[in-house]
C-alpha cells in the first residue's frame, strides 16, 4: 500500500483517492446548478446573489480539495479571477447606469423598471433584479475562490523550490 | 417555534462554543466552529428567518470552514501552552 502510494506520488505528485475524486467530480455540476438556482430564485425567496456566489465558489474549493491545489489551481489563473471580480462589479454598475440613462433625467440609480427589456414595468424590474444578482454572484464567486487560493497556495511551490519567485 | 427544541439547540450552541475556545487541537476547534454554524443556522430557521439561515449555512459552515482549514494548513496544528 505504501509502495503504491509512493509510486502514485512520484508519478502524479500526489496520492489521489479514487472515491473522493469520483464523488467530487459527480457532485460539482449539481452544486453549481444549485448555485445558479439560488441566484435566479433569490428575487422571490430565500437566497440571492451573495449566497449563490458563495456556493459556486465552494464548488471550486471542493475541486481543489479533491484534486490537489497544484492540479486544480492551475485551471483558475489569478488573472481570470481578477477579471471575473471586475466583470461582476461592471454588470452591477452598468445596470445602474442604464437605469439612470433610461429614466430620462429622473436619475434613479438601480430603479430597474425603466430599462426597456419588455413592455411592462414590473417585468422590467424583475429582469433587472436578476441581472444585478448575476453580477453579484460572479463577483462573490471569484472573490471566494481567490481568497481560498491565496490562503492555501503558497505551501507547495515553496517546497518544490519556488515557482513564483 | 418549539420551545423545547430551542432550549436543546441553544444549550448545544453554548457547549460547543465553550469547547471550541478551550480545545488544544486547532483542527478540532475549526470543526467545532463548523458545527456551531450549523446549529446557529437551525436556530435561525426556528426563528423563521430562512434567508439568514441560508447565509449562515453557506458562509459560516461552508466557506469559512474551508478558509480556516486553508489557513491552518500553513501553520502548526497544535496550540502552544
Amino acid at each position: 500500500m505504501n509502495a503504491e502510494n509512493s509510486e502514485a506520488g512520484e508519478g502524479k505528485e500526489r496520492a489521489g483517492d479514487v472515491i473522493v475524486e469520483t464523488v467530487s467530480r459527480l457532485m460539482v455540476p449539481f452544486i453549481q446548478l444549485f448555485a445558479l438556482y439560488v441566484i435566479i430564485h433569490g428575487a422571490g425567496g430565500p437566497g440571492g446573489g451573495f449566497q449563490g456566489g458563495v456556493i459556486f465558489g465552494a464548488s471550486f474549493v471542493l475541486l481543489v480539495i479533491a484534486f490537489g491545489i497544484v492540479n486544480a489551481g492551475n485551471r483558475f489563473p489569478e488573472g481570470a479571477n481578477t477579471a471575473f471580480m471586475s466583470l461582476g462589479v461592471y454588470i452591477y454598475a452598468g445596470v445602474g447606469l442604464l437605469c439612470i440613462i433610461f429614466s430620462l433625467g429622473a436619475a434613479q440609480f438601480l430603479n430597474y423598471g425603466f430599462i426597456p427589456l419588455t413592455t411592462h414595468f414590473e417585468e422590467n424590474r424583475a429582469l433587472g433584479m436578476d441581472l444585478v444578482e448575476i453580477g453579484i454572484g460572479i463577483t462573490v464567486m471569484a472573490v471566494v475562490t481567490s481568497i481560498f487560493f491565496n490562503l492555501a497556495w503558497k505551501r507547495e511551490p515553496e517546497e518544490e523550490g519556488g515557482e513564483e519567485e | 417555534m418549539i420551545p423545547s427544541l430551542d432550549l436543546v439547540l441553544l444549550f448545544l450552541i453554548v457547549a460547543i462554543a465553550i469547547a471550541a475556545i478551550t480545545v488544544r487541537d486547532l483542527l478540532s476547534a475549526i470543526m467545532l466552529l463548523c458545527a456551531y454554524s450549523f446549529l446557529m443556522a437551525m436556530v435561525w430557521v426556528e426563528m423563521h428567518s430562512v434567508d439568514v439561515a441560508f447565509t449562515e449555512a453557506a458562509v459560516g459552515a461552508g466557506a469559512s470552514t474551508a478558509f480556516l482549514i486553508a489557513a491552518l494548513s500553513r501553520t502548526t496544528r497544535w496550540e502552544k501552552k
